[in-house]
């Protein structure tokens, strides 16, 4: 059975090895259904790659990915169960709002008139109400992860993965985006993964924490867990705690 | 960066990118099937065809390009000098551009304006009479070979000597000033090791445009006395119609082009020229005052060089009786012709260029375990290689292997449209590939993840991105097939001519007047184009800075 956005997907890599260049990578981790995972962890501890073989973007040498109880492991991105927001370019420059939310309904945009009401309801939704027929380049930074946001509405995927969207948001914006993420996790059930470099944004909306170390899941667990005095000691020292 | 992962549009990509190298190979392998064929049907008149005529023919290419070289590169390393030593010397961008201005002239268009100038009934004709005391015979043969192929390859080499300056740091040059290095120590010290390092790849590419230049020659060489291989292959065909002499010329001038790339691939040579520059001026440069004379001068000598021709070219152009000449059926019909051609030529260029560039993306991003590293090659750096095969060695072939099935000058279009297209590809892929690339940073994960692929990625995101940089590149290869006198030199006919074509006929029946307006009409065509090619560059490039989704 295909899992939707209504039954909460389990993210599972069982033994999964990649490498890149110089680096190798070995992930054996489970993310919990339905939660708001944060993944943290120092610069090119590999983060983005467990991301990114999460979406389809990379293919292990060895190992499964599995989704919900579905073996993706070799599905190209469009065909797995994800939605992925980046840093940047999430949206198509030369296209209108509406138009980079539609994509998410059709690829190629032939849209029928439930796929417009789901893009206008979206856009309703994560507050970009009135401003379908604008370009990208007219919109603030701010808005055009909401855009983005827009579209993991209406692909409604069960997972999604979010890749330090906000890193280039002011205090203020990330705040209302975190709580935006928050509310439609709520809403959908999503299983999210969340890569941050701020154990504030972690502690605010994240359920567990996984923490990537040299291309490992070095620890596991409840936010509560690792804030507290009991925390992982290697995650302790990345948040200089100890 | 993350590869596109195991999506369809990579396999849609590699496709478009194999089906444009088969269209490229059957081109050029027919044209080398068609010589093949027909050096193993008369083996022994091809293997007589050596005869001392032919060596001299291959002498005389190599000699020719040799002084023509030497008297382009030389000068320009001065010239280019003495440019940016002097930043504000007066009209400098002005001059620069002029000197841009040869490389978007046709060549048929050049050697008329060289001969306006210093022909037998030029306008230095009386001044050259009374200075050699004696009737100027005209500037046929060696000598207007030369002058032609200097005004093409000194403006061009001055541009990338400066460009090639440009490079050393500001800070050297106000270092320089400070220290008090005179002009000879300047020269050692900074600008010669710079200039040595551009000078073997610009040598080798003026070099090698020599070797297969064809309109000059065969409008200038009158005669056999200064005959080129292509020129000779083309008479082998056209005139004494012997084929077996034309496949062993072709032989030789194949052999002859690919060893030079060679050695110029050794030398470090880069064999595309490059024709944007940016202008920047250096302020810290102090000349004296001779040597600012003398520099000053220099430049002049250059510049009246340079835009001579182009100024006869236009003032004979306007004697023309310009309003019957437009009226023609004929010209009009030759017009029409080369519109059309020019254009389906540029439309091909452009798809075959983009075919090859999107498969060479794809195969980057391919996983290390599933690279096909031939594939990549071939539709990365093997596509450059199309500018060793001379045009007329294509259409040559092409000539022969037909000529037994079909009225080969029936197929002229055919022929002009794809070999063309071809030549221009080069010069294409270099407009494309930076747009491409810097396109698929920006959306090959987006894609994937959403799907788009195929012809839906094509129409809805690459087009929308990719159209000014593919105006640029169709306006350019539509310039270079609109002025073309190669492949229809051999193919044309009363039935299929072009505006080069009708303009080298003019100027066979002696209606110089009628050539000299066509050239003008011809001229302003390419350079038009080749402008609006540069102004959509420029903007494109803009574009690409300011936007970011």
């Amino acid at each position: 059975m295909k899992p939707t956005a209504n039954s909460p997907a389990e993210v599972r890599l069982n033994k999964v090895s990649f490498s890149y260049g110089e680096a190798a990578f070995e992930f054996d981790v489970t993310f919990r259904p339905g939660r708001i995972t944060a993944v943290m962890g120092p610069s090119g501890s590999g983060k983005s790659t467990l991301l990114n073989l999460v979406a389809g973007f990379e293919v292990p040498a060895s190992g499964r990915v599995l989704i919900g109880e579905r073996d993706v492991t070799a599905d190209p991105p469009a065909a797995r169960p994800v939605s992925m927001v980046f840093q940047e370019n999430n949206l198509f420059a030369h296209l209108t709002v509406e138009q980079n939310v539609g994509l998410g309904r059709s690829p190629s945009l032939r849209l029928t008139h439930v796929d417009r009401t789901a893009v206008a309801g979206a856009l309703e939704r994560t507050g970009l109400g009135g401003k379908g027929q604008r370009l990208p380049r007219e919109l603030s930074g701010g808005e055009r992860q909401r855009v983005a946001l827009a579209r993991v509405l209406v692909r409604e995927r069960p997972v999604l993965l979010l890749d330090e969207p906000f890193a280039s948001l002011g205090p203020a914006l990330r705040e209302d985006m975190l709580e935006l993420v928050a509310a439609l996790q709520e809403e959908r059930g999503m299983t999210v993964l969340f890569v941050t470099h701020q154990p504030e944004d972690a502690r605010r909306i994240s359920h567990d924490i996984v923490f990537i170390e040299a291309g490992k899941a070095a620890a596991t667990g409840p936010v509560g867990e690792f804030f507290g005095e009991g925390g992982p000691e290697a995650f302790r020292r990345y948040i200089g705690a100890s | 960066m993350p590869g596109a992962g195991n999506s369809g549009h990579s396999d849609f990509r590699t496709a478009a990118g194999i089906v444009a190298l088969a269209a490229i190979s059957l081109l050029i392998g027919g044209a080398f099937a068609g010589l093949i064929v027909e050096g193993l049907r008369d083996l022994s008149g091809a293997v007589a065809a050596f005869d001392p005529y032919m060596l001299r023919v291959a002498r005389f290419t190599l000699w020719q390009a040799l002084l023509s070289t030497l008297l382009s590169v030389v000068p320009a390393l001065f010239v280019a000098r003495a440019l940016v030593r002097h930043p504000h010397f007066p009209g400098r961008g002005l001059i620069l551009q002029l000197f841009a201005v040869p490389l978007a002239l046709p060549a048929l268009v050049a050697a008329l304006g060289v001969l306006a100038l210093y022909g037998r009934a030029g306008y230095f004709a009386g001044l050259l009479s009374m200075l050699g005391g004696d009737t100027w015979p005209g500037i046929y043969g060696l000598s207007g070979i030369l002058v032609a192929h200097v005004f093409f390859n000194l403006p061009l080499s001055v541009r990338l000597f400066v460009e090639a300056l440009q490079t050393v740091p500001s800070d050297q040059w106000r270092l320089a000033s400070q220290l008090g290095m005179g002009a000879r120590a300047g020269f050692r010290l900074i600008e010669w090791p710079v200039l040595r390092q551009a000078l073997p790849g610009v040598a080798g590419l003026v070099f090698m445009l020599c070797v297969t230049s064809f309109t000059i020659v065969l409008t200038l060489g009158g005669g056999p006395r200064a005959t080129t291989l292509e020129v000779a292959i083309y008479q082998a065909l056209r005139f004494d119609f012997d084929p077996a002499r034309a496949v062993a010329l072709t032989v030789l001038q194949v052999t002859l082009t690919f060893v030079i790339v060679f050695v110029l691939t050794r030398l470090g040579a880069n064999t595309a020229a490059e024709a944007s520059l940016s202008v920047a001026p250096r302020r810290f440069v102090s000349a004296g005052r001779g040597e600012t004379a003398l520099n000053g001068a220099l430049i002049a000598l250059a510049l009246l060089f340079v835009a001579g021709p182009m100024a006869a070219t236009v003032v004979a152009g306007l004697q023309a009786e310009l309003g019957r000449l437009v009226l023609e059926p004929t010209v009009q019909s030759a017009a029409l012709t080369s519109l059309i051609l020019a254009l389906l030529s540029a439309l091909l260029a452009a798809a075959l260029s983009m075919a090859l560039v999107m498969a060479r993306q794809a195969l980057a991003l391919r996983p290390a375990g599933a690279r096909r590293p031939l594939l990549q090659y071939a539709t990365d750096t093997g596509a450059g290689f199309v500018l060793v095969v001379p045009p007329i060695v294509v259409g040559a072939g092409w000539f022969i292997l037909l000529r037994h099935v079909a009225d080969v000058f029936a197929l002229a279009p055919v022929l002009v449209v794809t070999v063309n297209a071809v030549m221009a590809m080069p010069f294409a892929l270099r407009a494309l590939r930076p747009a491409y690339d810097a396109a698929s940073a920006r959306h090959e994960r987006l894609c994937a993840q959403l799907g788009i692929a195929g012809w839906t990625r094509l129409r809805l995101i690459d087009w929308p991105s990719l159209r000014r940089p593919l105006a640029t590149a169709a306006a350019f290869a539509m310039a270079l097939s609109l002025g073309d006198l190669g492949v229809i030199a051999l193919f044309g006919s009363d039935a299929v001519q072009t505006l080069p074509y009708l303009l080298l006929a003019r100027m066979g029946s002696y209606r110089t007047a009628d050539a000299a307006g066509l050239a003008l009409i011809l001229g302003l065509a390419c350079l038009a184009l080749m402008f609006l090619s540069t102004r959509l560059g420029k903007a494109s490039d803009r574009k690409v800075d300011s936007v970011f989704g």
